[in-house]
């Protein structure tokens, strides 16, 4: 990284210029940190404090609080009102536990293939580059909708074609699989372009020198690829869970909003939150949602030694 | 050594096999997306047709036709439009502010902050969906607090104003959420990597950071900005989760799409939908295919460095 504070000849006036710079430092950082502040800060800020409340979304003046009632509280007649006693919810994070291990499992894999084909030279390599970008290009709704369509029992290619009429989508258990074969179509290229782009930046003459002691191609893989490739690699695995964990719009347009809630936490909490305008129990889920996501992140960082900068 | 001279046979045969693995992965990967454009070509009717003969199926427009007259879409586009491009130059104009300050200056807090703005875009839309759509809705109690205290009607006016639930302008403001903290993260890097020269001749000549930033760093970042702008506008464009919580009327062309209706509830126009999704589809692709280069570099800046 280059700074351009001049060299201190003399301590005193550098130190002017160094303070002046930290204030306009501010000066620029500021319509930033506002904007976060009042569209990330703020409401999360909220999220966290309608969680102890019972509260309507139509009216959120017209609150009792109950402390942590709506993650757990039974009532005296025995019915258990907290979102965590509810099954529902924890069918939910399994389907989105289930969903992003093996999406992501199978998008690095796929992505792996992928690069290294791409990477090696051949005719036609330019097409083939051209061709991944499609799949990443398309609006994940829209994929979603193709999807749907082609997993559809009477008209679909898939659906009325290879499954012979079954209605994959209609059955939670054989619609997670549906969505993950959606999901990976989806982002396998993304996958493969960063992959791509860190094999692009492996030196060259390390191969040759490889080639002359004899290594094969899969041991080249195994010990020179693969370990060179891992920071990427990681990053890029990061970012792809957080993103299937969060995910909601393939499940919401190709389940509807109700079956949504028991494949997705994000579904399962935006039901509660805006289908059923309960503030306070949507505030709670949504707390938990992003509990269970920041502990993967610090899990993922430490036990990886994940570096940002 | 030479496989192709020792083994020509086992040659041959690997070569067939690789080309084998590159058709299969360029099927894999367009087939679906060729099978939509084919339905959206197609008319209703013969979507009861064998493969085979829905391929040879006359081609015609109708689905296109019926989209774009259709108010609804016309509708989505124009505000995918507005708010799409609204959020990423209000996160470009500030994002390169942010940038700048981080990819330039020294001071205490920095790194604190680069993580913050980092930690924004991990975390779940869903964690503010609740206090972003009360402070949209205006039934946020802070904001009524204020409406009521002010006595002049301008100011209510103004107040009033910020009721931007189903406005183009609230889903602006909500998408900042994910754009600015990308922005800022490409940017900061392809900043650092600038050369110093530049900006130091600018300061001996006494330039205030303003005037650096727009008249000599602004330049040569045309390329990052561009970049960065297209890489999140393709993220604007696609939100789905805020932009159908947040409007009820005034929907984006996701949302659109997500809901496209026939003229009965059990109707599922497959037709239209393809065409529509194609339409929406078409202009991100031909974007993409142009700033090939660019995207990758801009994508492995953002996601690799961070």
């Amino acid at each position: 990284m280059t700074v351009q504070v001049p060299t201190p000849a003399r301590p005193r006036r550098t130190r002017g210029i160094e303070a002046a710079r930290a204030r306009q430092a501010l000066w620029l950082l500021l319509p930033t940190l506002i904007a976060i502040a009042l569209v990330a800060g703020y409401p999360l800020y909220r999220t966290f404090y309608f969680s102890l409340f019972e509260a309507n979304l139509t009216n959120p003046e017209q609150r009792s609080f109950i402390g942590l009632g709506n993650f757990w509280f039974t009532t005296q007649e025995g019915v258990a009102l907290g979102f965590l006693q509810d099954p529902k919810w924890w069918g939910a994070v399994k389907n989105t536990l289930l969903f992003t291990v093996v999406s992501v499992f199978l998008e690095t894999v796929f992505g792996m293939i992928i690069a290294l084909v791409v990477n090696s030279a051949f005719r036609g390599r330019a097409l083939l580059r051209t061709a991944m970008l499609v799949p990443w290009a398309i609006p994940t709704v829209v994929s979603a909708q193709m999807w749907a369509y082609l997993y559809n029992d009477s008209f679909g290619l898939i659906g009325r074609g290879l499954l012979g009429g079954q209605a994959v989508l209609a059955n939670t258990d054989t619609a997670i699989w549906a969505l993950i074969a959606v999901d990976v179509w989806k982002t396998t290229s993304f996958m493969a372009l960063l992959i791509l782009a860190g094999l692009q930046s492996l030196p060259g003459d390390m191969y040759e020198a490889a080639d002359v002691d004899g290594a094969s191609k899969w041991t080249q893989f195994w010990k020179l690829t693969l370990p060179l490739l891992r920071p990427a690699l990681l990053v890029a695995l990061v970012f792809r869970s957080l993103d299937a964990l969060r995910v909601f719009d393939v499940m919401s347009v190709m389940l509807g909003n109700v079956n949504a809630a028991s494949t997705s936490m994000t579904g399962y909490a935006r039901q509660a939150l805006i289908d059923n305008q309960l503030l306070g129990m949507g505030s709670a889920v949504s707390v938990a949602v992003f509990l269970i996501i920041m502990v993967i992140v610090v899990i993922y960082v430490t036990a990886f030694r994940v570096k940002f900068d | 050594m030479n496989l192709k001279t020792a083994k020509p046979e086992l040659y041959y045969l690997q070569r067939a096999a690789f080309y084998l693995l590159v058709l299969v992965i360029t099927v894999y990967l367009l087939a679906p997306f060729f099978w939509a454009v084919l339905t959206s070509l197609r008319s209703p009717g013969d979507l009861f047709l064998t493969p085979g003969e829905f391929i040879a199926a006359p081609t015609t427009f109708q689905n296109y036709v019926q989209v774009f007259s259709n108010p609804n879409f016309q509708r989505g586009l124009l505000y995918s439009l507005i708010v799409a491009v609204g959020s990423v130059l209000v996160s470009l104009l500030i994002g390169s502010f942010a940038a700048y300050a981080l990819g330039r200056f020294r001071f205490k807090g920095k790194t604190v902050i680069l993580y913050v703005i980092l930690g924004v875009s991990v975390f779940p839309q869903i964690a503010v969906l609740g206090g972003l759509y009360s402070f949209l809705q205006g039934a946020d109690s802070a904001l009524n607090a204020a409406i009521e205290a002010s006595s002049s009607g301008t100011l209510d006016r103004f107040l009033d104003a910020f009721k931007l639930y189903n406005r183009p302008l609230g889903l602006i403001l909500s998408y900042l959420i994910f754009t600015i903290p990308f922005t800022v993260w490409v940017l900061t890097s392809f900043v650092r990597d600038i050369p110093g020269e530049l900006e130091e001749a600018a300061l001996v000549d006494g330039a205030s950071p303003l005037q650096t930033l727009f008249l000599v760093l602004f330049p040569v970042m045309m390329p990052a900005l561009v970049t960065t702008g297209l890489l999140a506008f393709i993220n604007a464009w696609n939100e789905y989760l805020f932009a159908l919580t947040f409007t009820s009327t005034n929907r984006t062309v996701p949302v659109v799409i997500a809901n496209y209706s026939g003229a009965t509830q059990f109707d599922q126009p497959w037709g239209p939908i393809m065409a529509a999704s194609i339409v929406v589809t078409i202009p991100l692709i031909i974007l993409v295919l142009v700033f090939q280069r660019n995207i990758v570099s801009g994508l492995t800046a953002g996601a690799v460095k961070g």
